[in-house]
């Protein structure tokens, strides 16, 4: 009996869920611990690893320099996620208000313009808001401006650039949040005489906070660790957190201090989802 | 007849609601709007218009660099989702079937490349590789591709598992069907769906990657993203341009198509019961 | 006398801490329609899927036609199942449905073509080959549903709760249908159900279950008039029953002092001072007041609901508990509030062992 056990229950579960399993041990778990023991081990001269142990790249990483891009970058990620979110929940809830086939048409007009090339899509910014591109040439022509204005390479042409990459992905959490509203639940709060303004700060803003929730995770941290759109807007004059880990394990060598930034990362990402399932209390986390 | 205060109120937000979403939808667009204009341009360097040519277009495909990279991308995308797609259906519904020691951990670990930016994945895949020996190139990249796709295809396809799938698989065994076949003649099919939407998702996500190709790639190839990072500095060609919009045209006649054709379909059922 | 086609010998199942089916024996004859009734949690799910093979006995044996099932997967089984939400693959088409058992098994085309036509046939589906689930109405997929299970000839079939979603005039309909299609077959049926005029109506015999044990396995009739449980008696058909202590016997007459007042059923194996239940079905409630029986019981009427085919009566006895008797119509110029006095044949009553 014990036998057929195994055959019936443990094998069928092992060669289904064992790929995923060993997968995700050997490539995301091990690197992870791999990266987090690095991050406590000394430089070598020419940057490697030397195993020795020492706070050095942490202690280096309050050291005024880097500590101000990693503030600067918090805070640019905030306010991205800010205005992703401010930006994002009308627009879903215009969307979750329609019928469910205009809806779903809506949704996918969202997506096509995330399946072109994302490099792209910055450079077309990059070519509108350059020195001599059209958005200089149409400011000067109305009058707003007398010189070109140097758009690129700043902080503001990177946050335009992460809002619209990040914005399909802030919408669609609060869309599926808002769309799962039951209507009858702002029948009721108008039955028991709620105006609308009323009834949306009491009943519709704290259900559909679960969604919010996850859009702010889902545009937070990967604005954290963004470096493509720094690479394409900055212009290597913008660095934030993601340039510098990259730099780390490029042309200036620094393992160690590499791996204490992305745990940095690591452990601010860990810091948000234990918020979030703490108080948005939902035990499987749908994303998207 | 006039109408209502209610209604007029109605659909004063009515039309606030379409205006706003056409700004943002016009923000979504101009970038990609302006990908297409700028693949006309006649010049060498997208600095600025300078007239309109078709050039590019026949151009492409005497730009070694550029095909070879498409190639190369196209190559990992296919055998990436290949990978993730087949990994991430089984362990979705071994997942959600079975109980076993650690599953709560997989599951926890599944949403690691998923949330943690993905610099970090790649710096810590990077150093792995080198300590164990492992060379850079198109083995690095899609171990890479592999390792944030099948998360997203495991979460796909276990979002469209319901439980009454457990009855159509007992069902199918009840009838003498084993594991095996049942796992092909009924499992399979109803959640083909959620597998396809998988299978596009994988590839979408692996042929725009930069992080993970730029990071692992060897010193030989590199994918299309990470030439068109390497081309910013010095500007970049509007041959570039042509071909990433034949590929977003290529993209969205597909799903067009798709759409067409299932609704074809439907309608010809519907008049085939008519009859 | 016919053999035991399904054998459950002390068959025990537990889900962690919990034990759900407890000692079970029964021994189920081939061509009998039997089924096992009882309230939600009782148990009688879990017994068929455990015949059925998708639930592993904790302890004991269940042999089909004289052989162990213990090693043998749901697909090695020559046990069909229809289930409660009836399954069908919703990507085939009805015809393929059906085919499903006999394309796996690999048999040669027209003998499948020929025994999914002969089953479309039995149910009356004739025509429907080409739809898909989806198209079908509730009672459609189940016919396609018991179809599908009956084309590999099983030996045995298992219905769980098959006609639950059904609405009440389709689910008579269906009740008397599946009746036949079994007398006609000749298969074993081994039906679950929670309804218990529907188990009534259609078995040979029912296995009357309660918290994981058989309180009573008989015909419907026995069990109807001689509930050998207090839960039986009350689970069957609507009935009044009484709790008391045995206070004499008399040629097979047992007296009962209740707080109700002293009654009269109809008895033997009983023993002064023991404990006691009576049930009484409310057609056998009598109202008059001159102790014909030996026994009045003081009430007073509560009042009357009429339920279509008959008149129910409430009565408050004299310890407040309430007694229902049933008539065709109201032959009785009694009103609400009037005092009556109850009694009945002692021999229409049960006497049911109080459990230790």
């Amino acid at each position: 009996m014990k036998k057929n056990s195994f055959k019936r229950n443990t094998l069928p579960a092992l060669a289904m869920a064992g790929p995923v399993s060993l997968w995700m041990i050997l490539f995301v778990t091990l690197p992870m611990l791999y990266i987090i023991f690095i991050s406590f081990m000394s430089r070598g001269v020419f940057g490697d690893v030397v195993y020795e142990f020492s706070w050095e790249s942490y202690k280096t990483l309050l050291d005024s320099t880097y500590f101000k891009v990693i503030v600067k970058s918090i805070k640019v990620a905030f306010i991205t996620t800010i205005l992703c979110i401010l930006i994002g929940y009308p627009f879903a809830y215009y969307i979750a208000k329609k019928p469910k086939e205009a809806a779903s048409k809506l949704i996918m007009l969202i997506m096509i313009p995330f399946w072109t090339n994302s490099l792209m899509r910055l450079n077309s910014w990059l070519l509108l808001f350059q020195t001599s591109g059209p958005v200089n040439n149409f400011l000067q022509n109305v009058g707003f401006i007398d010189a070109p204005v140097s758009f690129v390479y700043t902080d503001g042409l990177v946050m335009l650039g992460m809002i619209t990459n990040m914005l399909p992905f802030a919408v669609l959490p609060m869309y599926s949040s808002i769309e799962k509203l039951s209507k009858s639940l702002l029948e009721a709060s108008a039955d028991l005489g709620a105006s609308r303004g009323t009834t949306f700060f009491n009943i519709t803003l704290p259900l559909t906070f679960p969604g919010i929730f996850s859009s702010i995770i889902l545009v937070f941290i990967p604005s954290l660790g963004i470096y493509t759109v720094t690479d394409m807007l900055g212009g290597g004059k913008v660095l934030y957190i993601g340039n510098i880990i990259k730099n780390q394990f490029g042309a200036i060598r620094n393992w160690p201090l590499g791996a204490a930034l992305s745990v940095l990362l690591i452990v601010i990402t860990g810091l948000l989802i234990f918020i979030y399932t703490r108080f948005a209390k939902i035990e499987d986390m749908e994303v998207v | 007849m006039s109408i209502s205060k209610k209604q007029k109120k109605q659909r004063r937000e009515e039309f606030i609601g379409t205006v706003y979403s056409i700004i943002i939808y016009s923000i979504l667009y101009i970038p990609v709007f302006v990908m297409m204009v700028f693949s006309f341009n006649n010049q060498r360097y997208n600095y600025y218009w300078n007239g309109f040519t078709t050039m590019w277009y026949s151009k492409l495909f005497s730009n070694s660099a550029l095909t070879e990279s498409l190639w190369y991308s196209v190559v990992i995308a296919v055998l990436a989702t290949v990978i993730s797609v087949t990994i991430g259906t089984i362990g979705a519904v071994g997942l959600k079937k079975y109980e076993f020691r650690g599953k709560k951990f997989i599951n926890e670990m599944l949403y690691i490349p998923i949330i943690v930016p993905e610099i970090v994945m790649a710096v810590a895949l990077l150093v792995i590789f080198i300590k164990i020996g492992l060379a850079l190139g198109m083995g690095s990249i899609l171990i890479g591709h592999c390792t944030f796709c099948i998360p997203y295809a495991v979460v796909t396809i276990k979002g469209r598992i319901s439980g009454d799938d457990y009855s159509l698989e007992e069902a199918s065994m009840d009838l003498g069907a084993n594991r095996i076949q049942t796992f092909i003649n009924v499992t399979l099919p109803s959640i083909m769906p959620g597998v396809m939407s998988a299978a596009f998702l994988s590839f979408t996500l692996s042929i725009d990657d930069v992080v993970m190709s730029n990071m692992l790639a060897g010193a030989k190839n590199s994918t299309l993203p990470v030439l068109i990072l390497s081309m910013n500095k010095s500007g970049i060609t509007p041959d570039v341009n042509a071909l990433t919009t034949i590929m977003i045209l290529i993209i969205v006649t597909a799903m067009i198509l798709n759409n067409l054709i299932k609704n074809v379909l439907k309608k010809r059922k519907k008049m085939e019961e008519a009859i | 006398m016919s053999d035991s086609i399904v054998s459950l010998i002390g068959v025990e199942k537990s889900f962690g801490k919990n034990k759900v089916v407890k000692n079970m024996n029964v021994e189920i004859k081939e061509g009998e329609f039997l089924t096992l009734l009882g309230p939600s949690g009782c148990g009688k799910t879990t017994t068929l899927r455990m015949i059925a093979g998708f639930e592993e006995v904790s302890s004991g044996t269940i042999k089909v036609q004289g052989e162990s099932v213990a090693d043998k997967e749901p697909y090695e089984r020559d046990v069909n199942t229809v289930f409660q939400n009836y399954a069908l693959f919703p990507h085939m088409t009805v015809f393929d449905n059906i085919a499903y058992g006999l394309k796996i098994r690999k048999r040669p085309k027209d003998e499948i073509i020929k025994r999914v036509n002969e089953m479309l046939d039995l149910v009356q589906l004739k025509g429907y080959e080409k739809r898909k689930p989806d198209e079908l109405s509730g009672g459609q997929k189940q016919r396609v549903a018991i179809a599908r299970a009956l084309v590999n000839n099983p030996k045995v079939l298992l219905l769980d709760e098959p006609l639950g979603a059904l609405d009440l005039k389709l689910r008579k309909q269906m009740q008397v249908e599946l009746k036949r299609l079994q007398k006609k077959l000749g298969i074993t049926f081994v039906y679950v159900t929670h309804d218990q005029e529907e188990a009534l109506t259609m078995s040979d015999r029912i296995a009357v279950m309660n918290e994981g044990v058989i309180e009573q396995l008989a015909t419907p009739r026995e069990i109807y008039d001689r509930p050998l449980t207090r839960f039986v008696a009350g689970f069957i058909g609507e009935s009044n029953i009484f709790d008391g202590k045995v206070k004499g016997v008399h040629n097979g007459i047992i007296d009962v002092e209740t707080s109700a007042g002293t009654m009269k059923v109809k008895g033997n194996g009983f023993e002064a001072g023991e404990d006691i239940h009576i049930s009484v079905r409310p057609e056998y409630i009598k109202v008059g007041g001159d102790g014909a029986e030996g026994f009045d019981l003081e009430g007073k009427i509560k009042d009357y609901i009429y339920m279509g085919t008959f008149v129910k009566t409430s009565v408050d006895l004299k310890d407040n508990t309430e007694i229902k008797y049933s008539r065709f119509e109201k032959d009785d110029n009694f009103k609400e509030g009037d005092s009556v006095n109850i009694y009945w044949n002692p021999e229409k009553a049960v006497a049911i062992k109080a459990k230790r």
